[in-house]
Parts: C-alpha cells; structure tokens; sequence
C-alpha cells in the first residue's frame, strides 16, 4: 500500500522544517519526501491543499480504561478518539483495575490494542504491586511484555524507603520511572489548589508545597541513583524552577505538563465547577503562566492529555466528591495549538512539544517527518473551528472543562504505519 | 467568572447560596424584611400567608437539630407546609444520588428546599438542576457558606450597633473549617465595615484568608483590642486535638474568650455565638451568659431573618 500526501505543508518539528512539499509513505514507513514524492506512484492520493501535514501527535499519558473501567470507556470508544484527536501513540498510566502490575494484563493490554489496528500504545507498568507503594513490581518481566516505564499513576510512595529502592532497582536496568511530584501527606483530602480560591469556596487545599517537597525527594534520590526520571504532570511556578535547576545540573530527568494546566487555573472553577476538578489541581494563573512559559521554553519536555475519561455519575457531583480527570484526547491538538499562538511559537515549534519530545521521551522513532520514520502522519486544518460538545467527542468521557467552547484545529486524516486510520472531511 | 447563579435575569434573588456576590441593597433589603417579621415573631398569632400552600422540604444531608428546627419554624410561620427528610439516614446511604433524590422530591411538587450538605458546593449543584419555579436556600454546605447564619448574624450585628461603617469586627477561633466565618466577613465586608479581624492559630487560618478583606491575628489580646463585635466560632471535637491543636485545655488558654480578655475590647462590645457553644474551650461560661453576650437574640432573630429570605426568594 503507497499513499501520496499532496501539496500540503510539511512540517517537521525534530528538524524545524515547515515548508509545502508532498510525502510518499510505503510499507509503513515514509518513503519520500518533496521532490523524490513528487509524481511517484500511489494506491491513493490524499489531497492536501491548505492543510498542515505533520507527524502523529504522541500523547504520554492517556487513560484507556480498560481494564475494569469499561463503563467510563472502552478500547475501541478511546482508540477511536485518540485517532479522531490525531494521536497516533500514546502511553497509557497502570491505574486500571487490576492495576498494570503482571505481565499477563500488559500483554492483553497490547494484543486487544493491536487487534484495534488504531493508534499505538505502549503500557506503562505499575512501579509497585497494586500501586500500593509496599513491594517492587516484577519489573524485567513487566518490560520483556512491553512495559516502556513504571509509574504509580496518582498514587505516590509515602514509603521513602520503598521509593529510593525502586528507583534504584529500575536503573539497574536501566528502565525509566515516570512519577509524579505529590506528598501525600501534604495532599491529603485536599481537592483544590490551596489559595485564594479554595479559601473562598471552602475547598480543602493541595499546597504548592506538595508537589515541592516531593519533588525535592526524587531529585535527591535521583542524584544517588541515577534513574532516569521522568516527571508527570508538573502544576506550579515552583515545580518549575526545580525543575530548571535540576535540569541545569545535568540530571537525567524530564517533564510533562497537562494541557489543562497551561490553559486554565483556579479562577476557572466559578461556582464550583466540577469540570475543573483535575490531578493535579489547578493552580494559580501565576502557576499557568509560569507552566506556559516553561513549555515554550523547554524546562517542560511536553504537554499531555492526560485523557481520563469520567461518566456523568462521578462528575455530577458536589466539587470536592467528583472524580477527578478531564477529557483530552480530541483535545490535544487543539489545545497545544492555542498555546502555541499564545506563546507566538511557529507551528513547528508548537507541534514539537507533543510530537518529536515525547518521542524521545519514549524512545521511538515516530514523531518526525524524514524518510524511513514510521508512517504515523496527520493532516490537520489548524483554522478549522469545531465546538467541543458531548455530541462532538468519540472518546465516553464527555468530560471537560472547556465544553461549550470553540476551538481550533480539525484533523482531516490520520495515518499510522502508512494506513489511513482516521478521515473526515 | 459566570453569572452569579443566585440571582434571576431581574437581578432578584432566585436562590440563596452565599452571602459572597451579593450586592449590597440585597444584603439591606434582607434585612429589613428580617426586621418586619420580628414584630410577627413577637405577635400572639405568629403567622403570616406568604407562602400558604408552598412546599418546603428541608433536605439534612448533614445532620443538624438547631439550624432545621429554625427553618421549619419560619417556614411554618410563613403559612407553608414543611417536610424534614433526614437524608443522612435515608436514600444516600442506599447509594441515590445527590441529583436524582432532589429530582424525586421535586417530582413531588416541592416550591423550596433548604439543603445542608457536607460537601462544599453542594447547594450550587442543586440549584443548576432544579426547576425555575423551585429555590434552593443553602443552609450550610461544607467549609463554603452558611448564608443564612451570616445574615442573622449581620441583622445582630446592626440591631445593637447601627452603623457598620464605624464597626471592628473580631472573628476568633476555628476560621479555617468555618462557613459562618466565611459568610459573614463576605457580609462585613459587603457593608462596609472597616475593620474585620480573623482571630486564631496558623493551624486554623485558610492559605490567602487577608484576600477575603481580613486582618489576621495570632495573638488573641492584640486583635481582641477595641472590637465593637466579637463572634466566637465553633470548635468541633473531632479538631481539638491532633495535628491541628493540642488540646481543647489549650486553646481555651490561648484563644478562649475570658471576661479578662473581653476588657480589651471597647466596654460596650457584643459577643456573639453561632452554637452549639464549647463551654470552657472557646468561651468561659462568664462571658456567654453575661452582660456583653447576644447569642440568645441571635437565635430569635434568626427566625426573622429566615422567613425574609424565604419570602423574598420566592417572589415577595
């Protein structure tokens, strides 16, 4: 199967391209670009006049929920969104239930994804059994069944001991660890950033100083063990300037941001909108736009979903009792070309923070337009307006703060290995 | 910031939520109203038909005996008929949801519901589901507000001291866990008044409380210094001792309000209560029953106070 990408305009975010140009993809992978495309024979031509052609976005943390949850989402209904969003990988967080802690539920996983012939996943295996934070994971098998990483989802050690001994335990093999920065102590019952807002609502307070203190404890742990660390889902000015030094120092860490959290803060949750009650919480819209910020300048590796798909059950609920989690994976896209703009970043620039720095953060080769890369292209109207309503979204969850609101940023067609997965007009 | 969900298109009071958005004529003319009804309250026939043929359900997620038997009171004073559902011991523990009960009530022709909940927002979620012919009036819902306290409170307030444009209020105790804390400074503040104070330990102070307009004190002499107003909140006992406090001994011995202590403030100070009253932790039994103590007139007035909000809610 050869498909020809015509007349749209290339970008490439590994390399900075972003020029017009025509792609050939063949046996699953890019085969030509520009002038070796041009005129080469093709099974189907896909026309893309006015459109951007770019790599695959490469989502690092999306919920599939499955399994155990699969009257909040299934494989197929979030594999569908996933493609619609134009994302053509993702990684999906061990906190199902069971929790992805054996190797049997990490090859199930990927053989039902597989079977889907939609995007790719890629598991991230539980750090802990249960993600109970007591006893290592049988880590080596956990990755020979495809587990790129050991996380413990939104559920930190309290154990230091515990932490210090996987994190040495995963670089003796040299696997990455994905945590994310919270004392639960610290976090304990609370449901919204601790500040004005949550004064003023009577919402119990996560502190800054949760993510802080937390993340100060890995750093130091990192520095002893060597892990490679990647953080998750960064939320505060602080965390951020942890971040920046630690980087400096030449640690071997990386972080991401939810989306949500560069777009929105605690001033959005109004009167109590349980739309808005994430993990973690949003912050300060000093928090937002120091996020912002240290997206667009590299400190925060790049942005996520964090697609957690919630029923209307858990989310029609008093604030502090909703399940916490946003939709995201159609809102991705969108979302990061906001920022983008925001930001007065170049496409390629922009697409760089959820295409080719997840890629390294993963370890794959996608995420670039270049000849012999996987076939995983999208061709997006990035001025196309689309509404977000629940009518509007493949994915189950109809969750999300931003419904009701226009965005821009329609995928017309997304490809993975060469294939056409995903069209809309 | 969406529109402010408790008042109609007219800009009239649909629901009563919060004190926090209220504007300020609103905050007068409850008070006012409040102030007709005394005179009914003190009447040999204590009813008036106002809502004659209404249904009132009381809807006690949370347990309470004072705040729902002085609802009922109004609401029966209104000419209303009144439905208590102790919810706590009802449907929610057979797993009904928060939603689907209300809209099983309101399928039985209910006009208001008076609703406290642990959770804070709660009311906010009702009153976005409920019909437009139904008010939903909040009585206490988690940390966030209880409105109604705050307006009787603030109608105490101006019955012993007139102008609020010259008055220190001192607020003492657990602020960090208090609705009525939190409704009534957004009242005070509201109305003017210049000095409010939020009395208490780091421990019980919430992150950014100076951005609600207050003046924080740790130290209780320093703060208690020429008040007009002093409102002593509720400890609650599962919070007197562990990581926030340790002992109820204790803070009484820091915080507690003494007559020795209350001499700092000006020498006709009133001392308010919202109860149920700690003897001997937040107050000493000297100060509650004596001279400068109000909290007596605060339950009375309370019932005003209530049959205002109800009336004007629903359209009068």
């Amino acid at each position: 199967m050869r498909t020809l990408i015509r007349n749209g305009r290339l970008v490439d975010p590994a390399s900075g391209r972003d020029a017009p140009g025509d792609l050939l993809l063949a046996e699953g992978r890019i085969a030509a670009l520009d002038g070796d495309a041009k005129g080469a024979s093709a099974d189907r031509v896909i026309d893309a006049t006015g459109l951007v052609v770019a790599p695959g976005l490469i989502d690092l943390s999306a919920r599939l929920r499955e399994p155990g949850y699969e009257f909040k989402a299934t494989l197929e209904s979030e594999m569908d969104a996933a493609v619609a969003g134009g994302i053509t990988s993702l990684a999906c967080p061990p906190d199902t239930d069971p929790p992805l802690d054996e190797p049997g539920l990490v090859d199930m996983l990927r053989r039902r994804a597989k079977a889907l012939a939609r995007a790719r996943v890629y598991p991230i295996g539980a750090l802990t059994a249960k993600l109970e934070g007591e006893r290592l994971t049988e880590m080596a098998q956990l990755a020979a069944a495809g587990c790129v990483a050991f996380s413990q989802a939104n559920t930190p050690i309290t154990n230091t001991q515990v932490l210090w001994r996987a994190l040495q335990y995963a670089a003796t093999f040299g696997y990455a660890v994905w945590l994310r920065a919270e004392d639960r102590w610290l976090a304990q019952g609370g449901v919204a950033h601790d500040g004005e807002v949550a004064t003023r609502l009577g919402l119990a307070g996560i502190p800054v100083f949760a993510e802080t203190v937390a993340l100060a404890t890995l750093l130091e742990l990192v520095r002893s063990t060597g892990t490679r660390l990647h953080v998750c889902r960064l939320s505060s000015a602080a965390g951020v300037a942890l971040m920046r030094a630690a980087r400096r120092e030449g640690l071997p860490i990386s972080c991401d941001v939810g989306i949500h959290h560069v777009h929105l803060s605690d001033r959005d949750l109004g009167y109590f909108d349980a739309q808005c009650r994430l993990e973690p919480p949003l912050r300060s819209q000093r928090d937002r736009e120091a996020l912002a910020k240290a997206l667009a300048d590299g400190v925060i590796d790049c942005a996520v979903s964090d697609h957690t798909p919630v029923d209307d059950d858990h989310k029609q609920l008093p604030f502090g009792e909703a399940e916490p989690g946003a939709t995201g994976l159609e809102l991705l896209l969108p979302l990061a070309l906001k920022w983008g703009a925001e930001q007065k970043l170049g496409l390629a620039q922009t697409l760089a923070r959820v295409t080719s720095s997840p890629a390294r953060i993963l370890g794959v080769g996608a995420g670039r337009i270049a000849a012999q890369a996987p076939g995983d292209v999208i061709v997006f109207d990035p001025a196309a307006d689309f509404r977000i309503v629940p009518e509007a979204l493949r994915s189950q969850g109809k969750n999300s703060p931003f419904l009701g609101h226009e965005l821009a940023g329609r995928v017309r067609a997304t490809l993975v290995a060469g294939k056409v997965v995903f069209e809309q007009p | 910031m969406p529109p402010n969900p408790q008042l109609n298109a007219n800009g009239e009071l649909q629901h009563l939520l919060s004190i926090e958005g209220l504007p300020r004529e609103i905050l007068i003319r409850i008070l006012d109203t409040a102030e007709s009804f005394v005179g009914v309250t003190e009447r040999e026939v204590k009813k008036v038909p106002l809502l004659r043929g209404k249904s009132v359900f009381n809807l006690f997620f949370e347990s309470s005996t004072r705040t729902r038997t002085t609802f009922e009171i109004a609401a029966k004073r209104l000419s209303a008929d009144v439905i208590n559902l102790n919810i706590a011991a009802s449907s929610q523990s057979k797993g009904e949801s928060l939603l689907d009960t209300v809209a099983n009530l309101s399928a039985m022709q209910a006009d208001m519901f008076v609703v406290r909940h642990a959770s804070s927002g709660a009311p906010f979620l009702i009153a976005r589901h409920v019909k437009p012919h139904e008010h939903v009036i909040n009585a206490g819902d988690g940390r966030h507000a209880h409105p109604t306290q705050g307006l009787l409170d603030l109608y105490t307030i101006r019955h012993y001291k007139k102008d609020f444009r010259e008055l220190t209020v001192a607020v003492v105790g657990d602020v960090l866990h208090s609705r009525v804390a939190r409704s009534l400074i957004h009242g005070l503040t509201t109305l003017g008044v210049p000095e409010v104070r939020a009395i208490g330990p780091q421990t019980l102070m919430p992150a950014g409380v100076e951005a609600l307009g207050v003046r924080v004190y740790h130290d209780v002499r320093e703060g208690l210094r020429d008040a007009d107003v002093v409102v002593m909140l509720r400890l609650q006992n599962e919070r007197m001792s562990g990581a926030l406090l340790p002992s109820a001994q204790e803070f009484f011995m820091t915080y507690g309000l003494t007559a020795e202590r209350l001499a700092l403030a000006k020498p006709a100070a009133i001392v308010m209560h919202p109860g149920p009253m700690n003897r001997g932790v937040e107050i000493d039994s000297s100060v509650a029953d004596g001279p400068h103590s109000v909290i007596l007139p605060q339950v009375t007035f309370g019932i005003a106070v209530r049959m205002a909000v109800m009336s004007m809610v629903a359209g009068h």
